[in-house]
């Protein structure tokens, strides 16, 4: 009974700690006023949009974001070096830009949008499209001798970790 | 002391973010196909921006009135940027400019862009059954 009650007050409750995180960075001035304002929303806007999304996304295991969020930041780093350095001082017809397939070992939408956004975010490669049934991910790359290689690089270093938070 | 360490970070910081939007803009010149130039903006758009952003937050710290404006707008950036990476990208195969093949994918027919008639669009539900 409390549980329930308790779903139906908090439909999506990573959402609604988002509310209050994100209404505290725009008022820009930590306070007890605003922090409760937060919280208003925070509990209001899921409960009175929790008709349109009846699905819970599935997070089963958050705090695995942390690490994942910093090896990605890292990469961000060193693939825009490697990007920079192709643009500036690689002759065009050295480029070699590619198409990679990616199979797709991830099935909720949450894990695959999230992949690929971590994809298009580092820099050489942009994830592009989906196959019909989503079991394939369409990725370009810049720069890829082997389009394998870049596969297998994806599915290793981002998949796998995807895999462990949302699935 | 400090503050001329924190000086040299936002100095350091402005200067990256400055350098990798202008090799973003060059990359944009430079490049030749509409795919490979799709490449020059993510980069500006994420370590050019981020940097000149955390740039700003540092400031903003220094000058005695911290900001975190700053960490909402690299937030709503990083989600954004991918969707219309992924419009454009779209846009190139369905204006069939696409001269490299498409690879086959996986486990599937077609990729959802090349759907033509209604029974090749994706069905979500289906989809989700499989999951």
């Amino acid at each position: 009974m409390a549980t329930r009650f308790m779903q139906r007050l908090f439909p999506h409750p990573l959402l609604s700690v988002a509310l209050v995180v994100i209404w505290q960075l725009l008022v820009n001035e930590p306070s007890i006023n605003s922090l409760i304002f937060g919280a208003m929303l925070g509990v209001l806007l899921p409960f009175t949009t929790a008709a349109y999304w009846p699905n819970r996304p599935q997070v089963t295991r958050p705090w695995k974001l942390i690490p994942y969020g910093l090896i990605v930041a890292w990469d961000i780093i060193t693939a825009n070096v490697t990007v920079a350095m192709i643009v500036l001082f690689k002759p065009n017809r050295d480029i070699r830009s590619t198409w990679v397939n990616i199979p797709l070992d991830i099935r909720t939408p949450e894990a695959i949008t999230a992949l690929a956004g971590t994809i298009t975010l580092t820099p050489g490669t942009v994830s592009v499209d989906l196959s019909d049934h989503g079991h394939a991910l369409l990725v370009h790359a810049l720069h890829a001798e082997d389009p394998e290689k870049v596969a297998r690089k994806i599915k290793s270093r981002y998949e796998r970790r995807l895999k462990e938070i949302f699935e | 002391m400090s503050h001329d360490i924190l000086d040299i970070c936002i100095a350091a910081a402005l200067v990256i973010g400055g350098l990798f939007t202008l090799v973003g803009s060059i990359g944009l010149l430079k490049l030749q196909a509409p795919m490979a130039r799709l490449h020059a903006p993510t980069k500006a758009s994420t370590l050019g921006v981020g940097s000149i952003l955390l740039a700003s937050v540092l400031f903003a710290y220094a000058s005695g009135a911290p900001s975190y404006h700053e960490l909402l707008i690299i937030a709503f950036l990083f989600m954004t940027a991918p969707v219309s990476a992924s419009f454009i990208g779209k846009v190139h195969i369905h204006l069939g400019q696409n001269r490299k093949p498409l690879p086959k994918p996986a486990r599937d027919r077609i990729w959802a862009t090349e759907a033509k008639r209604e029974e090749d669009t994706p069905d979500v539900l289906e989809m989700k059954a499989d999951a």
